[in-house]
Order: structure tokens, then C-alpha cells, then sequence
């Protein structure tokens, strides 16, 4: 006995065409924030003369971690910038930092809501789990019909994929603020908003640290894959060295990610730990 | 006067509680209706009254629900039915604004975990109860110092909590609380983390705290010493119910039931009886009345002395029936015969420390209070039919 198959992919594609058909507006309009975050991201670091924005991270870096950091920032961005792809990195990070930052907007209300609520969280953790393992080509696809070919789409594809982090661990924390805590400003009388500002958000703080770690971290691998659906920037040139076989250059804008990946993370970890 | 009733108060955890309620009124057990509902009963059915400005003492083993009582007194667990009457006015029909008034006016909470913010320094969380009413910042820094003063900790303000010891962090819980001047503390096994030296001390700042300041406390505790120590009144808990409400000799000298006689069995009663409690009526005479008057006294009553006070219940001294002849003899007024250097001791002096005395001297020990008022006197006799556990006499008294 053989049943006929589903149709899921024609139900998928009439759902993709419904919503591209429907909610054109909407779209549009998201489409056109994230383009002038991005946009603006990417003139602002790029109008900085290159030198002195290197020397600003350094003290950046120096400033929030110790002179290992600065040093490493120093001679990292020296090094994208002799190998020829500063304005590209520049790019790239524009998208990245678009994504995270809307993750994290986007998220940790969301996993407020999720320690909140079980039923919420119930609803939200499959979903979760959906987005992460779910290939990022497969919604590509959709993102493109949406947004059509360019950085939006990218940041999109990267916010679907480097969300998860942020609600989980964001989650995370606030349950585990310790129950007694938890009562002590009950029993004092804390409106809800009283009690996450003055005592959950706080304590659960580098758990939610450690969620945006990750989300910029994810979100950063994103961008060779971003790059393939038009997104311009140091992925590019990854995706072409991939297509054309050319290990030297493959490697080389390889390593400015690598760079940039290194950078974020300890500048993130160590913005939290400073406190 | 009352501020606190709790009539029927009744918690049963488990999906759809109120099933439990009319079975627990048809007498069934908290075991029948766990293995027939799978419906736990946390508080059952309990009732007291808790007196303006005494020391309310909930006790029992763990599992007895005193953690959930408490917790159903200010709502941070709801309770399944029964009533919490603050001033005449019932907690649970309170809506959550009110509620939230009720926690930040006129109840508050130590824990036994200290429940101190960790992100906050101890004058913060000092602030705490009042930053979250909007007091304003010069206010509560004021209020907030205040109460760590009062609690021995000025000089601290800046530390954090972790930077404490137990006994310093628990003070800490204890100043978040009085900075909020609440009516009640409700203190859940508030000293039970501590160093048994250190609970001993915080027991009796506890009591010093409380007589300068007159709060209703309602304190929870396993340990029975603690409850002694500083229970006015002790309710003694088992499997979600209390078994007997009374004062520490109460429970002591006339235990409700098997229960509680087991519980308190081990006690060290010296340690908590005092000579109040052990005191007889002692023979007396004013001084004016002469030798004759005392000897023909003491024929009367079969006693060989009496205490001899002034027309305002002074004790002056002792005099023995050969004193009395003696003066009778030599034509002596009492005064010069009597002997003055009487053991006394206050109302409140434990057996225990009373030992000593007894051992060294001949006549019984008096005793007076702080205005050298004679109150009455504790014969040996007394002292070891009041350790083996019998029944105290009605405690004499100097009419």
C-alpha cells in the first residue's frame, strides 16, 4: 500500500507566494530599516579614515580588556587592511552588527517573556530548535522572494540564525536567579517590571552576556552564506574563491573573519566581565 | 490586641486543590488523600491569633508545612482556603495593588538563605523596600543607615553581601526589613544557616531588637531551644497542622499529646523554667509589728522564719523563730535581730543558674524584683519537683 505524498513543498510555496503577494507593505518596510541601519553602519565605519578608526579600537579594546586584546586588535586590523580588504570587512561588519543588534531587540524580550511564561516558552523552544537546525540555504530562499537579492536578505537569514542564542540563554538566566531572591523582592512588594529591572535582568546578566556572544558569533559565520545571495563584503570574496578554486585568496579573506570573529568575541566576553 | 487571625487557612498542592477541601472536612488523612487525589495537603485547616507585639513562634520538623504557613500569611504562596486577617481585613481577598501595599507597609521577610541581591551593596539592599516605594534617595540612605545601626553594622554600607559572614548577612536581612518599619516580620528559619554560637547571639539581639522596638514577629524554626528562647507563644506543627498552641511552659508542663511530649522530652527545663515559675508564697511580717507578733506568726503557720518587708512590699530581711526570742528576751525591736544578708535573685533567673546559690546557703533564696520587691521564695523541695517534670503549684505570690 503506498499513500500519495504530501504536498508540503506546493504548500510551502503557495504559503511563500500568499505572504510575497500580501504583505508587500510590510516587507517593504522592513526592508527599508534594515537597509539604512545597515547603510549608515557601513558609512560610518567606512568615512573613518582607516587608520584612525584602527587606532580606535585598539583603545577600544584596551579599554575593555587588557593590552593583549589592544595588541592583537592592532596588528589584526593592520593586517586586513594590508591585505586589501578593509572596506569589505567594513561591510561585512555592518551586517553583522545590524543582525546582532536586532537579535538582541528582538530577543531578549522575548526570552523575558519565555521565563515568564512556560506556555510561552513551550511555543518558542521548538521554533528555536527549527531555526537552528533547519540548513540556512533552505530560507535563503523565502528571504530573497521577500526582500529580494542584497544585504537585507542577508541580515535577515543571519538574525534567523543567530537569535536562538539570545532567547535561550536570556531565558536561561532569569529562571535561574535563585528562588529565595525571587521571593525576598516579592515579599517586599516589587511591581513584575520592579522585579526584572532591580533583580533578574541584573543577576542574570552574563548569561544573557554569553547568549550575545554567541548570537554575534553565529551571525558572523553568516556571512559567506549571506554573501551568495548578493550580499556584498568580505564573504564575497570567500564564495568566489570557493567557486573559482582559489586557495590564496580564499584564505586570505578567510583569515580577515577570523580576525574580526576573535575580536568580537573577546570584546564581548570582556564587556561584562570588566563590571 | 490581635493583628494577626488566620482561621482555617488551608494550602493543598496539586492540580484542582479545592477537590481536597471538602474531604479534609469529612476527617480524611493527609496520607489517604495523597494515595486516592495525588493532591498534597501542605497547611491544614489551622487557626491562631497572633497578638500585637509578641514573639509567635511556628515549630516542627521538616515536612511539617511551617515554611508554607508562613508563605500563606503574605501570599508568596496562595492559599487553597481559609482566611488571613490583618487588622480585621482578609489578605486573600486582596487585589495585587493592595496586595503589594500589604507586602511594603506592614509585612515583611527574613529568610533563611539571608535572600540578600548580590548585585547590590548592604546599603542598597538596605534600601531595597523603600526604593521600591519611591521614597526618595536622601530619605532611604537615612532610613536604611538607621536601620544597620541598629543591627550593628554602620561601617558595612559599601561592602557586598558575599563579602559577609552568615551571621553579618542574615543582620543585613534583618536591616532590609526594619528600614521598611513593616507591623510584622514574618522570619522564616530566619538564624537556622548560622553557627550555633552565632545564632545564640543573634537570638538575643533578636530579643534586645524587639524590646526596644515592640514588632510582631511570627519566627519559624525546627530547633525547640530557639523556640524556648524567644517564643512568647509557640505553635507546634505536624503534617500541615498545629497540635498545640501555647506559652514555652505550657508546652513544656502540659503537652497536648504524644506528639508533643516526645518533641519535648530532651529538654534541659532548667535551662528554660525560671524561679518565677518555681517561687512559692512566702510567711511575711511588717517591721513595725514586734518579736511577739512574728513568733505567735510562725506558731500560726508552723514555719520557722519569716520575711521581714516594709509597709511597701520591701524585703528588709529574715527573721528565724530563735531571733524572735531572742528579741523577746533582750527586748529588741525585729529590726535588730532580723538578718539582712538574704539571697536574693530576680523573677527571671533561670533554675539552672540558681543552682549554685541554693548549694551555699542555708535559708531559701528570695525573690525580688528590680524595685527589691519580694515576689516570693524558691525552696529546694520545689526546684527538683519542677525538674523531674511534675506540675508546677500555682506560683506564689506576695498579695
Amino acid at each position: 500500500m503506498s499513500l500519495p505524498k504530501l504536498p508540503l513543498g506546493e504548500w510551502i510555496e503557495s504559503l511563500e507566494d500568499w505572504l510575497t503577494g500580501n504583505l508587500r507593505p510590510l516587507f517593504d518596510t522592513i526592508k527599508a530599516i534594515i537597509g539604512a541601519m545597515v547603510g549608515s553602519l557601513e558609512f560610518v565605519l567606512t568615512a573613518v579614515p582607516t587608520l584612525l578608526l584602527i587606532v580606535l579600537i585598539t583603545a577600544l579594546a584596551y579599554w575593555i580588556g587588557r593590552w593583549k586584546i589592544a595588541l592583537f586588535a592592532f596588528i589584526g586590523l593592520l593586517l586586513i587592511d594590508n591585505l586589501g580588504f578593509w572596506s569589505q570587512s567594513m561591510q561585512s561588519l555592518a551586517l553583522v552588527l545590524t543582525a546582532s543588534i536586532l537579535s538582541i531587540v528582538i530577543g531578549v524580550p522575548i526570552g523575558i517573556a519565555c521565563a515568564r511564561n512556560n506556555a510561552v516558552r513551550n511555543t518558542v523552544t521548538p521554533i528555536l530548535d527549527f531555526m537552528q537546525t533547519m540548513p540556512a540555504f533552505v530560507y535563503l530562499l523565502p528571504a530573497v522572494s521577500f526582500f529580494s537579492l542584497g544585504v537585507v536578505p542577508g541580515v535577515i537569514a543571519s538574525i534567523i540564525f543567530a537569535i536562538p542564542p539570545t532567547i535561550r540563554l536570556t531565558n536561561l538566566g532569569i529562571r535561574q536567579v535563585p528562588e529565595e531572591l525571587v521571593e525576598a523582592a516579592d515579599a517586599f512588594g516589587s511591581t513584575p517590571g520592579q522585579k526584572l529591572f532591580k533583580l533578574q535582568l541584573p543577576i542574570a546578566m552574563p548569561s544573557i552576556m554569553a547568549g550575545i556572544n554567541q548570537t554575534i558569533m553565529l551571525s558572523l559565520s553568516m556571512v559567506v552564506i549571506s554573501s551568495m545571495i548578493g550580499a556584498q563584503g568580505v564573504g564575497a570574496y570567500v564564495y568566489r574563491a570557493v567557486t573559482q578554486a582559489k586557495t590564496g585568496i580564499g584564505f586570505e579573506a578567510g583569515i580577515a573573519i577570523v580576525i574580526m570573529a576573535i575580536l568580537l568575541d573577546r570584546l564581548t566576553q570582556n564587556v561584562f566581565k570588566k563590571k | 490586641m490581635s493583628i494577626l487571625e488566620v482561621k482555617q487557612l488551608t494550602k493543598v498542592f496539586g492540580p484542582d486543590p479545592k477537590r481536597a477541601l471538602s474531604l479534609l472536612n469529612q476527617g480524611w488523612s493527609k496520607e489517604k488523600i495523597l494515595k486516592e487525589h495525588k493532591l498534597t495537603v501542605g497547611v491544614n485547616q489551622t487557626n491562631f491569633t497572633i497578638e500585637q507585639g509578641e514573639i509567635f513562634v511556628i515549630m516542627g520538623l521538616s515536612g511539617s508545612g511551617k515554611s508554607t504557613l508562613v508563605r500563606l500569611l503574605n501570599r508568596l504562596i496562595e492559599p487553597t482556603a481559609g482566611a488571613v486577617l490583618f487588622n480585621g481585613m482578609d489578605v486573600l481577598r486582596m487585589n495585587p495593588e493592595q496586595l503589594r501595599q500589604f507586602r511594603r507597609k506592614n509585612i515583611g521577610m527574613v529568610f533563611q538563605k539571608f535572600g540578600l541581591f548580590p548585585h547590590r551593596t548592604v546599603l542598597q539592599n538596605a534600601e531595597y523596600g523603600l526604593e521600591i516605594q519611591g521614597v526618595d534617595k536622601k530619605t532611604r540612605t537615612e532610613l536604611a543607615m538607621n536601620a544597620l545601626k541598629l543591627v550593628g553594622l554602620n561601617g558595612w554600607e559599601s561592602s557586598r553581601p558575599d563579602q559577609l559572614s552568615g551571621g553579618m548577612q542574615q543582620r543585613v536581612g534583618l536591616a532590609r526589613v526594619l528600614a521598611n518599619d513593616p507591623d510584622i516580620l514574618l522570619m522564616d528559619e530566619a538564624f537556622s544557616a548560622l553557627d550555633p554560637l552565632i545564632r545564640k547571639d543573634m537570638q538575643h539581639e533578636l530579643l534586645q531588637l524587639q524590646a526596644k522596638m515592640k514588632k510582631t514577629i511570627v519566627f519559624i524554626t525546627h530547633d525547640l531551644d530557639e523556640a524556648l528562647r524567644i517564643g512568647d507563644r509557640i505553635a507546634l506543627m505536624k503534617d500541615g497542622a498545629i497540635v498545640q498552641i501555647g506559652t514555652p511552659e505550657e508546652i513544656l508542663i502540659q503537652p497536648a499529646n504524644k506528639y508533643v511530649e516526645r518533641f519535648v522530652e530532651d529538654v534541659d527545663l532548667s535551662k528554660v523554667l525560671t524561679a518565677a515559675h518555681v517561687m512559692r508564697k512566702p510567711e511575711t511580717i511588717t517591721l513595725e509589728r514586734g518579736p511577739r507578733v512574728a513568733l505567735q506568726l510562725m506558731r500560726d503557720s508552723g514555719v520557722s522564719s519569716l520575711y521581714v518587708m516594709d509597709k511597701g512590699m520591701k524585703l528588709l530581711g529574715v527573721v528565724t523563730a530563735e531571733d524572735a526570742a531572742q528579741a523577746i528576751k533582750e527586748l529588741k525591736p525585729l529590726e535588730a535581730v532580723m538578718q539582712v544578708d538574704v539571697p536574693t535573685i530576680l523573677p527571671g533567673t533561670l533554675l539552672n543558674e540558681l543552682f549554685d546559690m541554693m548549694s551555699t546557703t542555708k535559708l531559701p533564696v528570695s525573690v525580688v524584683d528590680e524595685q527589691g520587691i519580694l515576689k516570693g521564695i524558691v525552696i529546694k523541695g520545689a526546684v527538683l519537683s519542677a525538674l523531674a517534670g511534675n506540675a508546677i503549684p500555682e506560683a506564689g505570690e506576695v498579695v
